[in-house]
């Protein structure tokens, strides 16, 4: 079990903000920590990885205590089994593939055991390029494989698919999910993306603020008692146009652009560039599976 | 014309470039990643040199370690090293001219280089020693070379210092800038012009290396 309480105040562009949270991880568990950026997510990660240092709290990792004030307890990262992703992939740009996989390893590690984690993230071809060669996907399995070659106990992932495009994403997410069910390492994954966390996490605790406001199954946290038969879009305004009697608005929601058609009311308050949210009835949708 | 001031000019840049790597490198570390309070006073002190007329800082230097001073009269007794008109002194007033140059190019590499990477470093299990030698030094290169080469360059350049510090002792403290402030003093523009020549190619060549390995560098 990872028990985690942690309290420390945060320094954010929008000033100090106080992070007061504790979780509780399963053994095996894939637990997400979903949240808005600057909620304090990346932080409770560096925490638990030993890089930050809370004001107050524990960190225990059965029975073992990684951090306690009361006890005066502080174990540096590189003596706790723990494995990390970072959002940037921090690979060493000085080394290739293969020497950041090596990099990784213990001073007495076996050499030999570099060559099965390349081939087994397909990294074989690119094992003498540098990091700057690759593209986000193969750096994103590069970090992947450099975290686990130590063969972590607890795996921690700090959107490590934020950046990558919806396609490869879900196959990355696939290769997660197959290294998770193979190694069962403990892991914890920040995102704030509703389908990742979905597809991924078996619970998921939800920060605003610097505190938890929810948590449970990813279906008891985002659906259910919200299921309101409409769909609700963030967008931005790209046009507005007359036709005739009714105006039509332009809007890009996500990567799309989508027209619809909006009233005299609503046109008077909005211009082009705003952000605007947009309801719609879900009565007659059309489900295409996509993988 | 005598090489002896150019070689001496050379060697004393040389070790002072040495000397500025090995005090350099930590210290800009800790002004990089140190939290303490006071750090701010060690930043003035270290740009300080930036600041004043070499020949002021040569002055105190020359008032501090000299024999009369109870540093120099230490430093004669106990270890019977004499730093005023030597070619050890020349180095001591030589390292502290050009110190902010190293420490303030390193400490903006230190600073340049993601957190993330010291992170994962420590993440691997990785020691800050180890960190420091496998991946912040060889992936700040540019800050190492371009600290090294401005601190070589400047020490060649210095005069107010040197002639302070060292005076005009031929083959202890006589370096080539100050053969060519001889020499203009005594009319011999032409032989001045020699070692002039020499010294300006000098820093040419190393500054064009200098420049085109950043590029390269950088482009990586």
């Amino acid at each position: 079990m990872l028990e985690v309480q942690l309290v420390r105040t945060l320094h954010t562009p929008r000033g100090p903000m106080q992070l007061d949270v504790a979780l509780t991880v399963r053994p095996h568990e894939l637990v997400a920590i979903f949240g808005p950026s600057g909620a304090g997510k990346t932080s409770i990660l560096r925490m638990i990885a030993g890089l930050m240092r809370p004001d107050r709290g524990c960190v225990r990792w059965r029975g073992t205590t990684w951090y306690s004030d009361q006890h005066g307890v502080f174990v540096p990262p590189q003596r706790r089994p723990v494995g990390m992703v970072f959002q940037d992939y921090a690979l060493f740009p000085n080394l290739t593939v293969r020497e950041n996989l090596a990099f990784a390893l213990p001073a007495h590690g076996d050499r030999r055991c570099v060559d099965t984690w390349l081939e087994r993230f397909a990294l074989r071809a690119l094992a003498d390029r540098k990091p700057h060669e690759l593209s986000g996907g193969e750096q994103q399995r590069v970090a992947l494989a450099r975290a686990l070659i130590r063969r972590p106990e607890v795996l921690l992932l700090d959107e490590p698919l934020a950046a990558l495009d919806p396609r490869l994403r879900v196959r990355l997410q696939d290769e997660i999910l197959e290294v998770h069910r193979t190694m069962r390492m403990t892991t914890i994954l920040v995102s704030h993306d509703i389908a990742e966390v979905f597809r991924m996490a078996t619970r998921v605790y939800v920060l605003q603020d610097g505190r938890v406001v929810q948590v449970g199954t990813p279906e008891e946290v985002f659906i259910r008692g919200r299921v309101s038969g409409k769909f609700r879009f963030v967008g931005e305004v790209l046009d507005i146009r007359s036709a005739d009697t009714v105006w039509l608005v332009t809007l890009q929601v996500g990567q799309q652009a989508v027209r619809v058609v909006a009233g005299e009311r609503d046109v008077a308050r909005i211009r082009v560039g705003d952000r605007v949210v947009v309801y719609a009835k879900a009565f007659n949708p059309v489900l295409i599976p996509i993988t | 014309m005598e090489w002896g001031p150019i070689v001496l000019s050379i060697r004393l840049a040389v070790v002072t470039t040495l000397i500025l790597y090995g005090i350099g490198i930590p210290l800009a570390y800790w002004l990089a990643y140190g939290r303490a309070r006071w750090k701010v006073i060690v930043e003035v002190l270290v740009a300080m040199p930036l600041m004043l007329p070499p020949t002021v800082l040569g002055f105190y230097l020359l008032v501090l370690l000299g024999r009369t001073s109870p540093i120099g009269r230490l430093l004669e007794t106990l270890l019977h090293v004499r730093l005023v008109f030597t070619f050890t002194g020349l180095v001591v007033a030589s390292v502290i001219y050009s110190l902010p140059l190293m420490v303030q190019t390193l400490t903006g590499g230190f600073a340049s280089l993601p957190s993330t990477l010291m992170d994962a470093a420590a993440t691997l299990g990785k020691s800050r020693w180890v960190t420091l030698l496998r991946v912040q030094l060889p992936n700040m290169k540019a800050a190492l070379l371009t600290g090294g080469v401005l601190s070589f360059a400047h020490t060649i350049g210095a005069f107010g210092v040197v002639l302070m510090v060292g005076g005009n002792i031929p083959g202890e403290t006589r370096v080539a800038a100050i053969v060519v402030y001889d020499l203009v003093q005594a009319l011999d523009y032409s032989r001045a012009n020699m070692y002039a020549a020499v010294l300006f190619a000098i820093s040419f060549g190393i500054l064009l290396v200098v420049y085109w390995l950043n590029r390269r560098w950088r482009l990586v």
